[in-house]
């Protein structure tokens, strides 16, 4: 029987009255699942506040991002930092939460641009493991009272605390958006071609390469003539490394690419990579992964693998490699961590979970 | 303001630290004197000062490292400071502390443009930062007002923001690796080139620990490509309220500024008649910027000043040159230096909801009768982070207590408006003691138990951030026996 509070102070009882280990869980679509009991937030719903002029939104975890999209979209505001919805990727169903999209920091191709979910997240209410209550941060832009629990919470996946509630900024939905294609580049070139594109002023919120049709996609957004002057600009500029146009069919094109859907129902495990952009191409070789998509100029690198072989051991860069879809329930996902990290890591655990009940063992 | 009682034991074995810090430094690292340890007895909140038991200026990171071990040796607190720009007293020494101060470690020592992003030596000032990249027309986008001055490390310890944070970010936002030198001397890389390091986000809870988790000697910094150009517009309006609407409205058409600066009467009068830069003399006054190519500035400034024009502003001027722009800024960035002709002045940086701003603006008018203290608002509008600046007179007995109970009154009423004590500045000793307005003690445990695990003898910056009354347990540990 799934554990399902359905206010703070239930979920507050449940974990201090808890005696063996929870997994705890939004919607479950990410598949991050620890070993123990199942306590999921989805029970605790609700929008408690939307000030349109402020941009800012205060919600409770469980509340389901499509809810929370939706109610935006109606005033013309967005989730900036294009949260990923890994049900296609990893064949799950259930609603996706908000409260999970910060606990595991989920970006899409606009982090590059306005930051990653962490960037976005104003304050946090979250109990700990022994049951305690604790709120960091607040529902103002900036924020310097005191430590930043908040970024720690984001990405912790609820190893250091269950979130009960979230607040965050948002950002207004732009009139228009244009994706510029650089067709027939090979991986290095496209690491060229993309670099190209973030380093120039055109602000660029997009920048992705698909290995399978050797194409290089760069997306601006913004007012409509500001839009057609940067796309313009961009097809110009980019030119001289490939033949470079402007394509149509942006929205679904970069929601693929969020999501990852060319690897949708193919056989083997997904890895996650994240290095410095021009790293991109000797990493692809030493992956030998069945397949590679890129996002963040080259330096978000989603690797097919065949199950069970650890990618992590082919890490030539800095950087890290995180399980994604993987067979293998019993070993860590995440890349291992150098030893005073570690340490500070089990430590803050140690802090914030005495007990080892929240999600033990999925970050170390 | 109440500091820690220097620990005896401490003062004791002077010499003897001296000793074993002059073994590994070079001599002229070493800052001992009584008359030298002065020049680092304050910060910028000058009105709390205490010379520290001795200065150390390391040159490299093995040399922080070396200061930290033997410090933790001899349970000798330790206070790192950047440039000591800090408006909070966030390097404010005790007497039994030892500076170590970063200022000497300035150099860059990588600059990469394909991967957007430079790594330098945390004693580098702001904005040199954007200097050394600017050739090649990039920049990095934390701007605080006392960018010339101040430094990275002290940026990092405050997650410091600026004018153009509402489309740029603030450190923390801009910040994706750090060589951190743990309380211990033990040296740890987080975070690099790549995005989001990887395992908990320690990199974000560093950023703006006011130096109390470790002493960061380089950074990772994300370095941007410059808009091809920038405007201002500056429109008038005869009363806070409406200047308020104007703001909430161009945010919520979907318009987003880069800075967006509120002044009120008290600052525009200031600030006119120390920079002479032609303001109008009304209630409010906004400062808009955008970016972009020529075209795009002349559509976003026409989306907002037909916003503008719609409250009927008794001023709306826009830059049609760089002179101009240059004009408008003039006034605000001189704004800090007109009030110091004045009077002194002590500068609070309480954030709210922007759409607070008329209720809180109105209340901190009232209280200012009530105290009998002049203040001028200038402030980031945008994303609501408040710039009270309190007037009064040092030299006049009893002015600065009654300044501190007026700026601890307003900081309450930021943070009853749903707001925070402070956006930009951080807490260091000057809204310490307020911490448990903000937050619950449950809260507060939360935040010490983090410093429990960087630095569990509590030897870094500790008198700062937390009431003393909350900290006590932690930071009154016996002096390791020699």
């Amino acid at each position: 029987m799934m554990m399902t509070p359905e206010t703070e102070l239930e979920l507050a009882e449940m974990i201090a009255g808890a005696e063996a280990p929870l997994a705890i869980r939004g919607g479950g679509t990410r598949g991050f699942d620890a070993a123990g009991q199942a306590l999921s937030t989805c029970g605790l719903t609700g929008i408690e506040l939307y000030e349109l002029g402020a941009l800012t939104m205060v919600a409770r975890a469980g509340t389901p991002v499509a809810k929370i999209e939706a109610l935006l979209a109606e005033s013309g505001q967005r989730l900036a930092f294009e949260p990923m919805d890994h049900r296609g990727l990893m064949g799950t169903d259930g609603e996706p939460t908000i409260g999970g999209v910060f606990a595991a920091n989920v970006s899409g191709p606009r982090r590059i641009q306005c930051g990653a979910a962490r960037d976005f997240l104003l304050g946090v209410r979250f109990v700990d493991g022994m049951g305690q209550v604790v709120k960091n941060g607040g529902r103002v832009m900036k924020n310097v009272t005191g430590y930043d629990l908040v970024k720690l919470m984001a990405g912790a996946h609820g190893t250091l605390g269950v979130l009960s509630e979230v607040s965050f900024k948002v950002l207004p939905i732009p009139e228009a958006e244009a994706t510029v294609h650089v067709g027939n580049v090979d991986l290095g070139v496209a690491v060229q071609v993309l670099s190209a594109a973030l380093g120039s002023p055109y602000d660029v919120t997009g920048a992705a390469y698909d290995p399978a049709t050797r194409g290089a996609f760069i997306r601006v957004e913004g007012f409509a003539g500001s839009v057609a002057y940067r796309a313009g600009r961009l097809v110009s500029e980019l030119a001289r490394f490939g033949k470079a146009q402007q394509v149509d069919g942006g929205a679904q094109l970069w929601r693929g690419i969020r999501d990852v859907t060319a690897f949708e129902g193919r056989e083997g495990d997904v890895w996650r990579i994240s290095v410095q952009p021009s790293d991109a191409v000797a990493l692809a070789d030493a992956l030998q992964a069945d397949a590679l998509q890129f996002d963040w100029g080259g330096g978000l690198i989603w690797a097919l693998a065949p199950a069970g072989v650890d990618l992590r051991a082919r890490m030539t860069v800095p950087g890290h490699a995180t399980l994604v879809r993987g067979s293998a329930e019993t070993r860590s996902r995440f890349q291992p961590q150098p030893a005073p990290l570690a340490a500070i890591s089990a430590g803050l655990r140690a802090k914030f979970d005495p007990r080892g009940i929240l999600n033990a063992g999925l970050m170390g | 303001m109440e500091m820690p009682v220097p620990n005896p034991a401490i003062l004791a074995r002077k010499a003897d630290l001296v000793a074993k810090l002059s073994a590994l430094l070079p001599q002229d690292a070493l800052i001992q004197d009584e008359a030298e340890t002065r020049a680092y007895e304050c910060d910028a909140l000058t009105a709390y000062r205490c010379p520290p038991l001795l200065a150390v200026l390391p040159r490299t990171t093995q040399e922080v490292s070396a200061v930290l071990r033997i410090c933790h040796q001899m349970g000798v607190p330790v206070v790192p400071r950047g440039a000591g720009t800090s408006l909070a007293g966030g390097a404010l020494p005790t007497a039994d502390s030892v500076i170590l101060g970063v200022a000497r470690m300035n150099a860059v020592l990588e600059t990469d443009y394909d991967n957007r992003v430079i790594r330098v030596q945390t004693g580098r000032t702001n904005l040199s930062v954007s200097g050394a990249v600017e050739e090649e027309d990039f920049f990095y986008a934390p701007d605080p007002s006392s960018q010339l001055a101040c430094a990275i490390a002290g940026n990092i310890a405050m997650n410091s923001g600026g004018a153009h944070c509402l489309k740029y970010g603030v450190t923390t936002n801009n910040l994706m690796g750090v060589t951190l030198v743990m309380m211990d001397g033990t040296v740890v890389e987080i975070g690099g080139a790549h995005l989001d390091a990887g395992g908990l986000d320690l990199l974000g809870v560093i950023c703006g620990s006011e130096g109390q988790l470790g002493v960061v000697t380089e950074a990772t910094l994300r370095i941007l490509r410059k808009p091809e150009g920038a405007r201002p517009v500056l429109i008038g309006y005869d009363s806070n309220e409406v200047a308020g609407a104007c703001v909430s409205d161009i945010i919520k058409a979907g318009v987003l500024p880069v800075a967006i600066e509120f002044m009120d009467r008290p600052c525009i009068e200031a600030c006119e008649a120390f920079a002479k830069a032609g303001y109008p003399m009304c209630e409010a006054l906004l400062i808009i910027e955008v970016e972009g190519s020529e075209a795009e500035i002349d559509h976003q400034l026409k989306l907002i000043t037909d916003i503008a024009r719609s409250h009927n502003p008794v001023e709306l001027r826009e830059a049609r040159d760089a002179d101009e722009a240059g004009r408008i800024w003039l006034g605000r960035k001189s704004a800090f230096g007109a009030m110091g002709q004045i009077n002194d002045y002590m500068c609070l940086d309480g954030t709210i909801p922007v759409t607070e701003l008329p209720m809180v603006l109105r209340r901190i008018g009232e209280m200012s009768k009530q105290y009998g203290l002049d203040v001028a608002n200038v402030f980031h509008a945008g994303d609501g982070n408040m710039h009270p600046l309190i007037l009064f007179d040092a030299n006049k007995p009893g002015d600065l207590e009654l300044c501190e109970a007026f700026g601890a009154d307003i900081l309450k009423l930021c943070v009853e408006a749903g707001g925070c004590l402070t956006g930009e500045h951080g807490v260091g000793v000057e809204k310490r003691d307020l911490m448990l307005h903000q937050y619950e003690p449950a809260d507060l445990e939360a935040q010490l138990k983090v410093k429990d695990v960087f630095d569990p003898q509590w030897l870094l910056n500790p008198a700062k951030v937390f009431p003393l009354s909350v900290t006590e347990g932690r930071r009154l540990v016996p002096v390791a026996a020699e």
